[in-house]
């Protein structure tokens, strides 16, 4: 063991030490201890030992390894989800920047190990995807290195359609209308009850009841010749059960699934998570670890990982601030109807109740929230207008993106809209025997914002090589109701009413 | 571990170079190849393949920053993608960067995979090198490499147990030496001259000079990252060939009609006084519009060529830049008389996009 073990060992364990004092509650973490090559190629894939071959990975390592040559960008920090989590540290950085990401990995930990959001993902993802890894390898040398890639490709071309909140309820589609073929029930159905037997026919006429409940037997029928029977978000395990493709395909486009579930909720809550990480290697290195001669550099590095660029919104940043606000405003009890129904600018400005509750309060929120939930609890007009947000537009003339509005409502009704489904749109199956023919028929659930084009095309045709008939997505753009087809060969973009 | 990401890499590169999987092709975005002029200042090539998804047209979506700033303020440009709805980790933006021309010329050719130049003539060899760079049984004694006899004598004392660690004496017995060997590299340091000629006649415009200004740049640097001593000369002509420095060179506009075999000739005079062709490695460009004067000239060029230029060149390339003026009848001239021609390329650059082919059409062969 080398001198630069032997004290991130003790860093570790120093860290570690007051990161569970302040209540901090990790799976255990392993740190590897790494050079710069290997770090790279650690984080070409996601931070995982094994993953499958594939050359988006390769492109990942082509960048980072530029970048770093180039002394453009280094890695700092690298964590995994995982019980145990593993963290990656590059032997050339320095001592204070080790503790420093020692000290924001333990943030990181927490977060995994306690946010709801997190609560469903697979903690031996390490495992998983190195199986992943196996069973592509498999395919590949039963059918071959192309045939294998292609399909990756076009697997991640539609890796985004998932519902990342099924996780959260039972398999759908078990107990759906269990009464519906209830002989009792059914005869009941479109009537009123009648206290009187002789009022019956008053209150029921038998003719009206009748046509009524013809209509409703036809629509039902109308509804089970067509599936799904409501439209299915996730589009991923709708072609997984039905779409007419090899095992070794299915089995690929099942690995891409789960480990895109896998990923979700750290999409879902980068703000809170690195604005939590970092809150704590502030905390702990400031009130803590810091020496006199390592001031210096910790505030360098501390002040590069917190900068912001005009246009960019930093989430170590945003995150931080809004823990270290909400900290703030509950240790002095700026919350509750009084203080919301203070209008005495100054009084609100002053208020200390002296109640404490800040500490408590952000371990609750850590707990309970995501991304977009958070923003919309506690992003308060005060911190909007000290933090200086604006909401910025593309400016058509000009060819620039401009900034647009400073209104609180606007900024944060666009944050909230840019974090929902992490800014992507939301697609369905509609159905999937489209005009009884087989076809599949997607929609877009458009909320203000148009599709790429040319990309939604080329998205849907590789969802036709997968489903093998004509697929449909049913759009807006320009404001008309759009339908973009793909049968195979050619594109067709048509108007609908 | 390595090797894994090594095998993904080389397929990602490959890719990129468009030798597999063509159909990504259309999905790959990449840097500029020059940055913004200067010596040593490039932008990196950064290339990057874009797999289609649903998603918003970022034109439409805008996003929320954070700053100072009125209502109108511009913040970014609006034809790469979004200004970045959230930042991505540390300090990761990409800065263009200082680095060296050998580093520079070692990514051209990695990018276009030029093999390295084979210098002609032996007589260029001058220097010679001697490197310590392994350990041999026996040697002069002014070589002997104290420490690994040491050991070794070390180690025979511990196994025939005569090591004794309180009186811990070690005498080395004549097997136990061993000496430092060395290896004699012999560097090849061959000079190289670049002629480079230009057409400045009325019809060269703006755009094409600038294609030319930036395909020699790149050769320029290849050039002389292969060869230690090397020297440039410029000629422009329109009907009348004249020597000129760098700066002339690339700003002239002349006007008037144009001789080509003028240059050629000057070009060949040039060598014949300077540059003997058994010390020298010559290289010439030619770039024009293809529009010459008359058969007559054509003929001309052609003759000097055969006779005077191909005989003592490593490559004569001529490559020709599209322009709305020029006929291109040049190149097919010379097609026409050199249909085997060894070191003679030709090559026609239609825009700044052809620039990258063109040059590994100039440079691919290693000559």
């Amino acid at each position: 063991m080398d001198k630069i073990e032997q004290d991130i060992i003790a860093a570790v364990e120093e860290i570690k030490g007051y990161a569970l004092a302040y209540g901090l509650d990790m799976f255990e973490t392993i740190f590897e201890i790494v050079d710069y090559d290997q770090i790279n190629a650690f984080a070409s894939y996601g931070g995982f030992p094994t993953r499958y071959p594939h050359w988006r990975f390769g492109m990942e390592y082509d960048e980072l390894s530029k970048s770093y040559s180039y002394g453009l960008a280094k890695i700092y920090e690298m964590v995994i989800n995982n019980d145990p989590c593993y963290a990656y540290l590059m032997r050339s950085n320095m001592l204070t920047d080790q503790k420093l990401v020692i000290a924001h990995v333990y943030g990181h930990c927490d977060f995994f190990k306690n946010n709801m959001w997190f609560s469903k993902t697979n903690r031996k993802m390490i495992d998983d995807m190195a199986n992943h890894a196996v069973r592509v390898q498999r395919h590949i040398e039963k059918f071959g290195e192309e045939a294998v890639e292609d399909f990756i490709d076009l697997c991640l071309s539609i890796e985004n359609l998932i519902d990342p909140h099924s996780v959260f309820f039972e398999k759908n589609g078990s107990s759906q209308n269990g009464d519906d073929f209830d002989a009792e029930k059914q005869s009941l159905r479109f009537k009123f009850k009648a206290d009187k037997e002789y009022m019956e026919s008053y209150i029921n006429p038998p003719e009206v009841v009748e046509k009524q409940q013809a209509e409703w037997r036809k629509r039902q029928e109308d509804t089970r010749k067509k599936y799904p029977l409501t439209p299915q978000r996730d589009i991923l395990l709708f072609l997984i059960q039905h779409a007419p493709i090899e095992e070794w395909q299915r089995d690929i486009l099942s690995i891409i699934r789960d480990e895109a579930y896998y990923f979700a909720p750290q999409g879902q809550t980068k703000i809170m998570n690195e604005g939590w990480a970092t809150y704590w290697h502030s905390k702990i290195m400031t009130t803590r670890v810091l020496n006199d001669a390592e001031v210096i550099d910790y505030a360098d590095h501390h002040s590069g990982t917190v900068a912001t660029q005009p246009g960019r919104l930093n989430p170590y940043k945003i995150g931080l601030e809004l823990f270290r606000d909400i900290e703030d405003r509950w240790n002095k009890g700026k919350f509750g109807k009084e203080f919301n129904e203070c209008e005495d600018y100054l009084a609100r400005k002053n208020w200390d109740k002296q109640v404490g509750l800040g500490m408590e309060k952000i371990f609750e929120v850590r707990k309970m929230y995501n991304d977009v939930m958070f923003i919309d609890a506690f992003l308060t007009i005060d911190f909007a207008r000290e933090h200086h947000l604006f909401a910025y537009d593309y400016n058509q003339r000009s060819g620039y993106y401009e900034i647009s509005d400073r209104d609180f409502q606007v900024v944060k009704q666009r944050l909230l809209y840019s974090l929902t489904n992490w800014g992507q749109p939301f697609i369905f199956v509609e159905d999937a025997n489209y005009m009884n023919r087989g076809e599949l028929y997607l929609s877009h659930r458009h909320e203000g914002v148009d599709l790429k084009v040319d990309e939604a095309q080329d998205t849907l045709a590789n969802i036709q090589k997968i489903w093998s008939r004509p697929v449909h997505l049913e759009t807006r753009l320009k404001e008309k109701k759009t339908l973009l087809h793909f049968d195979g060969k050619e594109h067709k973009v048509r108007e609908i009413e | 571990m390595a090797t894994r990401i090594e095998k993904d890499h080389s397929r990602f590169r490959n890719i990129i170079r468009g030798r597999i999987k063509r159909n990504l092709r259309k999905y790959i975005t990449s840097g500029e190849m020059i940055g913004k002029k200067g010596r040593d200042l490039v932008s990196i090539p950064v290339p990057h393949i874009n797999i289609p998804h649903f998603r918003h047209d970022p034109r439409q979506s805008g996003g929320v920053g954070q700053g100072e700033g009125d209502v109108g303020t511009p913040i970014g440009r609006g034809d790469g993608d979004e200004p970045g709805a959230a930042g991505q980790g540390e300090g990761q933006h990409i800065l263009e960067v200082d680095i060296t021309l050998e580093e520079l010329a070692q990514m051209l050719a990695d990018e276009l995979e030029l093999p390295n130049i084979e210098p002609k003539g032996k007589k260029s060899v001058v220097s010679e090198k001697d490197r310590y760079t392994g350990i041999a049984k026996s040697g002069p004694e002014s070589l002997r490499h104290f420490k690994r006899t040491y050991k070794q004598a070390l180690r025979r004392h511990l196994i025939s147990q005569t090591y004794n660690p309180k009186d811990p004496i070690i005498v080395p017995i004549h097997e136990d030496r061993r000496y430092r060997t060395w290896k004699t590299k012999v560097e090849p340091e061959a000079a190289a001259v670049i002629m480079y000629m230009m057409d400045v006649s009325g019809s060269m415009g703006d755009e094409q000079k600038e294609i030319v200004r930036i395909e020699s740049f790149w050769i320029d640097t290849w050039l002389r990252y292969q060869y230690k001593n090397i020297e440039t000369r410029y000629i422009i002509h329109d009907a009348v060939a004249r020597e000129v420095d760098q700066q002339t060179f690339y700003h002239t506009r002349e006007s008037g009609g144009t001789v080509i075999s003028s240059a050629y000739k000057l070009a060949s005079q040039i060598v014949r006084d300077e540059y003997p062709v058994e010390d020298w490695n010559i290289y010439m460009f030619h770039f024009s519009d293809g529009d010459n004067w008359g058969e007559v000239d054509t003929d001309e060029c052609v003759s000097t060529l055969k006779d005077q230029i191909l005989p003592v060149v490593n490559m004569f390339c001529y490559g020709q830049v599209e322009s709305p003026y020029g006929s291109g009848q040049f190149m097919h001239d010379l097609v026409d008389h050199f249909p085997e021609a060894e070191n003679l390329i030709l090559s026609e650059i239609a825009d700044k996009e052809a620039i990258y082919p063109s040059i590994k059409e100039f440079l691919g062969k290693g000559k």
